[in-house]
């Protein structure tokens, strides 16, 4: 029987043990926001992001253009709308972002499975080159790979992919190293389990959710090292709007056409701010021993 | 004293054998890239000039025999002569180097100067509104890119203040911007950590015996919190210096700033293999370096480690 009577409950009861904290309702909700920016940027996009028109060159954000359109974030140096690129960059910076979390998430999970669960050789191996990877500065090699094979989407998956996969390893093989000494590997092991049955069906789903946070902080890094590149010029090249390309064209405009830098500058702070938070965040939910790695 | 030695001579292997690959690895990379002589003579030289040119530079023999003379002179401190430059690399990397030095020491002297005392305050003042500003800056500071930083410092202090210049290297000025744009990193990550540990150390319990005899706060603050919580301020800030010469790298594009960052990029696009190599080799030389006197600092500020 509902009752409309309001019963009064000892607020620590009441409240749930681990409230959901406002800001990460709203870092998942600007996440969610920004792939579906992604997926209908053709529908959300007022104007072609590489249509040319001379004729509304470097005009200041307005909602009625010479062109009689809005251009709510101004045009660029070849007349095209701002807005529309920003929208269509998101596509860029979440799809490289991704794609690299996965390699690189594939990579270093495998490397710091088999140094945490094999040991020895296998270990000292693969932690001397993820000492060597930190030991310098990567985004060099990443020039210096992206020089040889060329900018295209592929390379810049598995560059940024590659940089990121140490923070993967060192996490996995610490957790797998205490793991691996628990009775329940024992018991599996003595009941005729292979290492792989172990490795996949009781480590690895030990080790998910620090899997989730390594990769969701990832993420946030994988979009600015994706970001910085294409600032570079190594990059996605133009005409394809990407934000950190967009960054690049606006710096000669600094001066007399601010928003062409500004605008795209602004969405890659918020995106890499709040999706970092959100890693932060999830790491003190599902795995606060994780802190300060 | 042994189980330091021990520890200290362990990492210095490790840290030899990440010098080892890092020079491999940038071997690998920039002979993948192509061949330079092409580029730095006349597009109507004549063949025969290609080919001797390319004897001198010894890129004529195979590839084993190249990495084995590369290694062999590393080791002696030679990195060969620059293609583009025509003198020894390592002379180009020292001529860069002191503007990198420069800007590098300054970005961390500020951000440290910065970064300790906002940590201890925001620890000290912890969920008051100072405290949430200076970490919610920091926060900002942590996930902004940092080209994209140094972007905003030029349009907002630059042009539209007009406080200081965009770009190039000079007077004190010209330091300001790129060096607040790579420090700020830095800055973000110690301050946030600064204060974690800070905390960490105000809820021991020997803070709460010094505080019930009477000791006064200033002197729980730096006698038994500062030196306690220095061991983890001080390994961020000797990985944050490291990750300061990956910056530089951004910074000096953005800045025009003459270092070995903006070099490396050149000599990148020229497949000026020996300054590349040299310069990834410094810095290499130079990351290794830092965390091993960390080590050794370690043993110096927590005397449980030297018997350990």
């Amino acid at each position: 029987m509902a009752s409309s009577i309001p019963v009064s409950v000892p607020a620590d009861l009441a409240a749930p043990r681990r409230r959901v904290p406002w800001g990460a309702v709203a870092g998942v909700a600007f996440v969610i926001a920004l792939f579906a920016m992604a997926a209908a940027a053709p529908l959300l996009a007022p104007h072609d992001p590489v249509r040319q028109s001379l004729r509304v060159r470097l005009k200041p954000p307005t909602l009625e253009g010479a062109d009689g359109f809005a251009h709510p974030l101004g045009t660029d140096h070849l007349g095209r709308d701002v807005l529309s690129r920003v929208i269509y960059g998101s596509r860029v910076s979440l799809f490289i972002g991704f794609a690299a979390v996965v390699v690189g998430g594939l990579i270093g999970a495998t490397l710091g499975i088999v140094a945490g669960y094999r040991g020895g050789w296998a270990d000292t191996v693969i932690m001397t080159v993820a000492d060597a990877q930190l030991a310098f500065p990567f985004i060099l090699l990443a020039i210096g790979i992206i020089a040889v094979l060329g900018p295209s989407f592929p390379t810049l998956v598995v560059v940024v992919g590659l940089s990121g996969w140490v923070a993967y390893a060192r996490v996995l093989r610490s957790q797998v190293l205490v793991l691996r000494s628990r009775e329940f590997v024992d018991a599996i092991h003595g009941l005729g389990g292979s290492a792989m049955r172990i490795v996949l069906r009781h480590i690895l789903p030990n080790v998910l959710s620090s899997l989730v946070v390594v990769a969701t902080l990832e993420l946030a890094r994988a979009i600015v090292l994706e970001a910085t590149l294409s600032f570079l010029g190594l990059g996605i090249q133009p005409p394809t709007p990407s934000w950190g390309g967009m960054i690049h064209e606006g710096r000669e405009y600094l001066d007399s056409a601010w928003w062409i830098s500004t605008f795209p500058g602004l969405t890659l702070m918020l995106t890499s701010l709040v999706v970092s938070r959100l890693g932060d965040w999830l790491r003190d939910v599902l795995d606060p021993t994780l802190r300060g790695e | 004293m042994r189980g330091l030695a021990g520890f200290l001579g362990a990492r210095l292997a490790r840290a030899l054998v990440a010098l080892w690959l890092v020079s491999t690895v940038v071997f690998v990379v920039m002979r993948l890239s192509g061949d330079p002589v092409p580029l730095l003579l006349p597009p109507d030289a004549p063949r025969s000039e290609i080919f001797r040119v390319r004897a001198e530079l010894g890129l004529d023999r195979s590839l084993p025999v190249q990495y084995a003379v590369f290694l062999g002179s590393v080791a002696r401190g030679d990195f060969g002569r620059s293609i583009h430059f025509r003198e020894p690399a390592m002379r180009v990397v020292l001529g860069y180097l002191p503007a990198t030095l420069e800007l590098g020491l300054t970005a961390f002297v500020l951000a440290v100067l910065v970064a300790v005392p906002v940590g201890l305050v925001s620890a000290i003042r912890r969920n008051t509104f100072v405290d949430h500003v200076a970490m919610g800056v920091a926060l900002i500071g942590q996930s902004a890119p940092t080209f994209f930083l140094g972007i905003l410092f030029i349009l907002l202090l630059s042009l539209q203040a007009g406080l200081f210049p965009t770009s190039g290297r000079g007077e004190w000025r010209h330091l300001v911007l790129p060096a607040l744009t790579l420090g700020a990193f830095a800055m973000a990550s110690i301050a946030r950590l600064t204060r974690s540990a800070v905390l960490e150390v105000l809820r021991a319990d020997f803070v709460r015996t010094a505080r019930a005899k009477g000791v006064s706060e200033t002197l729980v603050v730096v006698k038994h919190t500062l030196r306690n919580a220095a061991l983890p301020i001080i390994t961020i800030t000797g990985l944050q210096f490291g990750a300061l010469l990956g910056g530089a790298v951004v910074t000096e594009t953005v800045f025009a700033w003459p270092g070995i960052g903006r070099l490396a990029i050149q000599s990148i696009y020229n497949r000026d293999y020996p300054v590349v190599q040299c310069v990834v080799f410094f810095s290499a030389a130079a990351f290794v370096v830092i965390n091993f006197c960390i080590d050794l600092l370690y043993g110096v500020l927590d005397p449980r480690l030297r018997t350990r």
